[in-house]
């Protein structure tokens, strides 16, 4: 679609995540893509949608439904030789393989003195909004944050959706990415890149003076309309991206919470033990002669997210709520 | 003897095969006397707490690997479980390099990172070493997976124990490797206990190999306590694996002599039982054998166990000799990078 800057195009996070996922079939032979109804379905989220017809069905592989057996089998092609990307439906569903992502992918380069590196990748979306009750609808990225030998990515925006698989598929490592469910149909411009994501530092999506909104996924957007809000107040604040949710970039916290001396941490997962404690704590540890407020977070109610939109919309973090904490730590 | 007495009757017209034989008979005494001897050598280090955490003997058990490991090429692939000194050994990892894991010590074959139950060697492609139970099985179908599509002819074999048999995992991995046609070589060592729970008593179907050909892919059952036979069934697997029909699924009933580790008070089964099926012992089952067919064993086992002696002996030397891997290192290898943010 032409724009009015003739390099940049419209195009939807699928897309552009199916783009990347095309690019990356095209460049390099060892690459395939396994997965639940990822080749004749088109990805159940349509991702995938259209990669069968040009990859055929030994790189777009429909596995069955055996979560445990196709990440651990894609694991096993890593050490083999080749760069397998496994999309797991949900993170709900990624439990069943969770013995598979804990105890080998993260750990066998660790076990083998080095011997061992998994170069994997795995997909998966996350997150709340869709009315789909308590099995399909929870943030459990924070969990896969916890653990020590695999980098967890949350592309919140089109261009990291675009941009994030190729530096993924380049670590030597196991890379989960997590992709919030909300986020497939947003819209906007991509402008071409020559360079590689960084996927090692977060992203300041909008900067500011008065107060750190520091997010990720599916809440960046959530955290945007805030700022919005919060400008028409009066109140300049700054929105952090972090975009890699391990390793965690610090020194971008550090540096956010320097400059405007409150912070508020926004993530869709409950409160308790999750990955908005971790950023809260180091923000204890690394920031606090620096803070004028206590750290606020918002968070998911602590309940298994219900069906009912009222019930669902109610237990997750809406952008009133991060407003409300924006003037709670600024007033 | 049935066999016994048709190969004596060839002795006359075919000498030299018969020669080979008795050389391969040696190469696979060797083999498992080497296993026995390095275990037992283990018991002795661990009473000395010279070794430590959980180690779990293969005693008994040897002919599995041995007669397995015969089938097998060095391009193939073999991944293992937490009883995996024999399979290690059997792949010929050096014995000081698997001492000097068990020790903990720099040199090991993990770099000290693993201890008995975690060795690796990818220069052998020996894929460890997973001491979650059937946790290496959908590893291993992905190990095949990746040589049929990339076009390697070559085979994944996959050991794990009757208890594993059990999880989801194996079935899921079952299912996979035969849908997709892998080249994968599933080996359910039948030791008939899974810690301390019998096969009976864990299993609603204690005949594994016909519960697994239902997944559609060839299974035969073989007896474990002769070596001979395991390397028959499993020559045959690798065939008709490499012939592209697939994966094959061999249970291999064997016994283990021992606990089922050094903590293990084996409180669980009748000492007659294990008695019963010590008389079993594939080492003394083949020495038996080449006896019977006038091999010259004496002088051959007095050999072999001088020069595992002198093997074992000088691993131990050197594990205890070989440097610690330094504290400073302790976050290497968590990632490729040298060390991970926080
Ligand atoms: C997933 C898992 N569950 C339980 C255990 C504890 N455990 C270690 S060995 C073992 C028995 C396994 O038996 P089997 O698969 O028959 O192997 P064997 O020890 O007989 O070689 C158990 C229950 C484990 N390590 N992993």
């Amino acid at each position: 679609m032409v724009t009015d800057r003739p390099d940049e195009r419209k195009t939807t996070y699928r897309e552009a995540m199916r783009e990347a996922l095309r690019e990356a079939l095209r460049a390099d032979d060892r690459v395939f893509l396994m997965g639940e109804d990822v080749g004749r379905y088109g990805g159940c989220f349509g991702v995938s949608l259209g990669l069968l017809e040009e990859f055929g069905p030994e790189r777009i592989r429909d596995t069955p439904l055996s979560e445990s057996a196709f990440v651990g089998a894609g694991i096993g092609a890593a050490l083999n030789g080749m760069r397998p990307i496994v999309e797991i439906m949900t993170v709900n569903f990624s439990l069943l393989a969770l013995d598979q992502i804990l105890n080998n992918a993260a750990t066998l380069l660790h076990m083998s003195g080095g011997q061992l590196p998994v170069p994997l990748v795995i997909r998966m979306t996350t997150g709340a909004g869709r009315q789909l009750a308590a099995q399909h609808s929870h943030s459990l990225e924070g969990w896969y944050a916890h653990i020590p030998g695999i980098r967890v990515l949350a592309p919140a925006t089109i261009e990291d959706a675009r941009h994030m698989l190729a530096p993924a598929l380049n670590d030597p490592d196991p890379v989960l990415i997590f992709e919030h469910g909300s986020l497939y149909n947003a819209t906007g411009e991509l402008a071409p890149r020559t360079t590689p994501v960084d996927l090692d530092h977060a992203a300041i999506r909008r900067p500011g003076t008065a107060v750190s909104l520091i997010t990720y996924g599916g809440s960046l957007p959530k955290a945007l309309t805030a700022a919005d809000a919060l400008a028409a107040d009066g109140i300049d604040a700054e929105v952090v991206d972090l975009r890699t949710l391990r390793p965690l970039d610090d020194a971008a916290i550090a540096a956010s919470v320097a400059r405007t001396h409150r912070a508020v941490v926004i993530d869709e997962a409950w409160r308790s033990g999750s990955l908005a404690a971790e950023v809260s704590a180091r923000i204890a540890e690394d920031s606090l002669y620096e803070l004028d407020a206590p750290v606020e977070r918002v968070c998911s109610a602590e309940v298994p997210i219900p069906y009912a939109r009222l019930l669902e919309q109610a237990a997750l973090p809406q952008t009133a709520d991060i407003v409300a904490a924006a003037h709670r730590a600024v007033d | 003897m049935t066999p016994v007495r048709g190969t004596r009757k060839r002795k006359a017209t075919i000498g030299a095969t018969e020669a080979a034989r008795a050389e391969h008979r040696g190469e696979l005494l060797h083999a498992m006397l080497r296993i026995r001897r390095f275990e037992e050598r283990c018991v002795e280090l661990y009473s000395a707490a010279k070794i430590r955490g959980f180690v779990h003997l293969y005693i008994g058990e040897e002919a599995v690997a041995v007669g397995v490991n015969e089938a097998l090429t060095a391009e193939d692939a073999v991944v293992s479980t937490y009883r995996e000194h024999g399979h290690a050994l059997a792949r010929g990892l050096p014995a000081e390099a698997v001492m000097a894991e068990m020790y903990g010590k720099a040199t090991g074959c993990s770099g000290g990172r693993g201890g008995s139950m975690h060795l690796f060697d990818t220069g052998r492609r020996f894929y460890g070493g997973n001491a979650i139970v059937a946790g290496g099985l959908p590893l291993a179908a992905g190990l095949a997976l990746a040589d049929r599509m990339r076009g390697h002819f070559r085979v994944t074999c996959c050991f794990f124990g009757d208890g594993a048999y059990a999880e989801g995992e194996f079935h899921e991995t079952a299912n996979l490797a035969a849908l997709w046609g892998l080249p994968l070589l599933f080996v359910c060592e039948n030791n008939l206990y899974a810690m301390g729970t019998a096969l009976q008593r864990h299993e609603a179907q204690t005949d594994l190999a016909l519960r697994a050909a239902s997944y559609g892919m060839a299974a035969w059952a073989v007896d474990g306590m002769d070596v001979e036979a395991v390397e028959r069934a499993a020559r045959r697997a690798t065939e008709s694996i490499r012939g592209g029909g697939g994966p094959r699924f061999l249970e291999i009933r064997t016994y283990r002599f021992r606990a089922h580790s050094m903590y293990d008070p084996d409180r669980y089964r009748d000492k007659a039982e294990i008695e019963q099926w010590k008389t079993r012992d594939p080492i003394a089952r083949l020495t038996d054998r080449m006896r019977e067919d006038a091999e010259p064993v004496e002088a051959k086992l007095a050999e072999i166990e001088r020069r595992i002696t002198e093997e074992i002996d000088a691993a131990v030397d050197a594990a205890e000799r070989a440097p610690e891997e330094p504290v400073g290192n302790l976050l290497r290898y968590v990632t490729s990078a040298p060390s991970e943010v926080r």
